[in-house]
């Protein structure tokens, strides 16, 4: 008897084809745009947070100039610091791990016929410490070539990849300016950081190079610390605040001329940012989700002026009322079963190909996939079958009369 | 016979006996009173033609007997059993067990074979696939419909149309058949066919017929002639001149 109801309405569906299709289109859009939007948002989210803890998350940075104030207005009215200022830190200060003061310009790197415009950083090896930063290949900078201001260069995977492609970059030169300098060591990559930027593009030199031979001063334009595990950033960057204030001889009462970023503000920031994004996302979800509903519905409450006359007809010739609507479960549970599944199969594929284009992870989400399917199903089985179980109620002659 | 709809049967009962039944369209001022109180019996085994001008109320009544309307008062017995205290589930095994029908609009599935359409009738009498084809396949033979068994009603000329409908009414071998205007849209050499089958089926299994028409011609063919007037029964009197 089940398989009778099963074939009698595929029969049904196949005859309907546009109907039927149409159904099914209702359903594959809404499934397939809340899956592929979810699993995005996912994916988005857990690369921040993945980006986030790469910067370090007990990480301070100290800038001149007062927090806000871009770079051109941060140099003409705050001094730079100077390297007394990144000893005394890390003299002064008790609970840290690593003090890195750094020195950064822009530069147009060349080797052979390559030629890439990327930035010079000058720090020491703390740089990488505080910055939790593997080599790939080659060593660090020696005691020696940090004291004497030796040109020689650490590269990041960017600066490699432009100015080497696939040659091993170790031991050869390449020119940063009227600078010539031998690559000793490669980090690893991290990829895009939060803010969208490439974190491999730059070459480290020895502070010491960097300041004399494409500087030509002692500034230093910032001082990365990191503090040891289990201390409070927050108290570091107090005690921060209080020994720059001294050094730079700030009256009680005046503004500070430095900043202090902990970057676990940056984290809870950020971590705040991509729940505002994947709560929009969601909602953008829930719409397009409503919107697939909407379609179903609308082709289904459109065919029943057909389907209440077929109904008549079979009452007429001898179906129950429960016959009929058998069918048109079995027929809405069908169509929608079927959409549900194209609609989940499209919308991961969406997402895969989604995820390598944004380059975010391709995160599963198997609830959204529920919720979306039932959902959407539900929609089907509702309003194929109500309209239906009114027309069956009738007696045959006023379905049959049904305009 | 088949099994009885109800324990109650009445085997001394007309098969079909109308009380009083009246049908009004409508309300108040617009109240129309398509039938006004028919009184009628019909016995087993019976071939009656009705007849009447339009509008007179004959498909108003057939679609009450057929049980596929209710009326707005009186009584429907058949078999002695009163249609209008059954459930709509009685309702429709009724009609599953012991009607056809033959419409006056035909009443197809759209896009939906004539075969198909045959057939119909046959799964909700919980037929096999094989029975249910072989039945059919007959039952447009007997319309004269062999090599159109494929097409869909849309591809089929109204006299078409109408043999398919003529068909899905008797593959089932009802034990009453109710025909409003079988033969409206044919040829008379095809009505003649018709009514050939139909005679056929009254004569050798014993099947009730009811058949409205406007052909005295068709008319003949039948034992009994109703005729209809405004509603009510104008006059009732054996064929005489039997085909
Ligand atoms: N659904 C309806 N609503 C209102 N009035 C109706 C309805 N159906 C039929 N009528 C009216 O009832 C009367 C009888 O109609 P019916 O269809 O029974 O006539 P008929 O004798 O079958 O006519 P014909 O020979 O043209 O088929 C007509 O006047 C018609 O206008
Ligand atoms: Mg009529």
């Amino acid at each position: 008897m089940f398989w009778n109801v099963l074939l009698l309405a595929l029969r049904e569906i196949r005859r309907n084809v546009m109907r039927s299709s149409l159904t099914i289109l209702g359903i594959v859009i809404g499934v397939s745009a809340v899956i592929t939007m979810v699993t995005l948002g996912g994916g988005a989210t857990e690369q921040v947070s993945a980006e986030i803890s790469s910067l370090g998350s007990n990480l301070l940075h100290v800038r001149p100039g007062q927090r806000g104030r871009g770079p051109g207005g941060t140099r003409s009215t705050a001094d730079m610091f100077k390297m007394g200022d990144a000893e005394a830190i890390s003299r002064e200060i008790s609970g840290l791990a690593a003090v890195a003061p750094v020195a950064s310009q822009a530069v147009q790197a060349i080797s052979g016929n390559q030629n890439w415009s990327t930035a010079v950083i000058g720090s020491t090896n703390a740089y990488l410490q505080v910055r939790d930063w593997p080599l790939e290949d080659g060593r660090r900078f020696t005691n020696g070539e940090l004291r004497a201001g030796k040109t020689v260069c650490i590269i990041g995977s960017t600066v490699r990849k432009e100015l080497f492609s696939n040659r091993n970059p170790l031991g050869d030169s390449i020119r940063l300016g009227k600078l010539s300098c031998q690559v000793v060591g490669v980090l690893e990559s991290k990829g895009q950081s939060g803010f969208g930027s490439d974190q491999d593009d730059f070459v480290l030199l020895p502070l010491r190079a960097v300041q004399r031979r494409i500087a030509g001063n002692t500034d230093i334009g910032g001082i990365y610390i990191s503090a040891q595990d289990g201390i409070s950033t927050e108290k570091v960057k107090k005690n921060i605040e209080r020994l720059m204030r001294e050094l730079r001889r700030i009256a009680p009462g005046q503004d500070d001329d430095f900043h202090v970023n902990d970057m676990q503000e940056l984290v809870s920031a950020m971590t705040g940012t991509t729940r505002v994004l994947t709560g929009l996302l969601g909602a953008v979800a829930a719409v397009s989700l409503l919107v697939g509903g909407i379609g179903i519905m609308n082709i289904m409450l459109v065919s029943v002026t057909e389907r209440t006359r077929e109904i008549g007809i079979r009452l007429a010739i001898g179906a129950l009322a429960r016959d009929v609507l058998m069918q048109f479960l079995v027929e809405a549970v069908v169509l929608s079963s079927f959409g549900g599944v194209i609609g989940i199969i499209l919308g991961l594929a969406a997402a895969v190909v989604g995820a390598r284009l944004l380059s975010v992870p391709f995160v599963l989400n198997p609830g959204i996939v529920a919720v979306a399917f039932v959902f959407s199903a539900a929609v089907g089985v509702v309003f194929g079958y109500f309209p239906a179980r009114q027309a069956a109620r009738l007696d045959p002659i006023e379905a049959l009369r049904h305009e | 016979m088949k099994t009885m709809i109800s324990s109650k049967a009445d085997l001394s009962a007309s098969l079909i006996e109308l009380k009083g039944v009246t049908k009004v369209y409508g309300k108040g001022q617009a109240a129309m009173n398509a039938l006004s109180g028919i009184d009628l019996r019909i016995d087993k085994g019976e071939f009656v033609a009705v007849m009447g001008p339009s509008g007179s109320g004959k498909s108003t009544c057939m679609n009450i007997l057929g049980c596929l309307d209710s009326p707005t008062s009186g009584t429907y017995l058949f078999e002695g059993v009163d249609i209008g205290k059954l459930s709509r589930d009685q309702r429709a095994r009724f009609r599953r067990h012991y009607l056809g029908f033959i419409f006056q609009g035909f009443n197809l599935l759209s896009r939906t074979s004539a075969v198909e359409n045959v057939e119909l009738p046959m799964i909700y009498r919980g037929a096999s696939a094989a029975d249910r084809r072989i039945l059919a396949l007959r039952a447009l033979e007997a319309v004269g419909l062999t090599g159109w068994e494929s097409h869909t009603p849309a591809e089929l000329s109204g006299g078409q149309q109408q043999r398919v409908a003529i068909a899905r009414a008797i593959v089932t071998a009802p034990n009453v058949l109710l025909a409003d205007e079988p033969t409206g849209n044919l040829d008379s050499v095809r009505s003649r066919e018709i009514m050939e089958v139909l005679t056929t089926f009254n004569r050798e299994r014993g099947i009730t017929i009811v058949m409205v028409t406007h052909e005295p011609d068709m008319a003949a063919y039948a034992k009994r002639i109703i005729h209809f007037v405004d509603g009510r029964v104008d006059s009732d009197r054996p064929n005489t001149e039997v085909a």
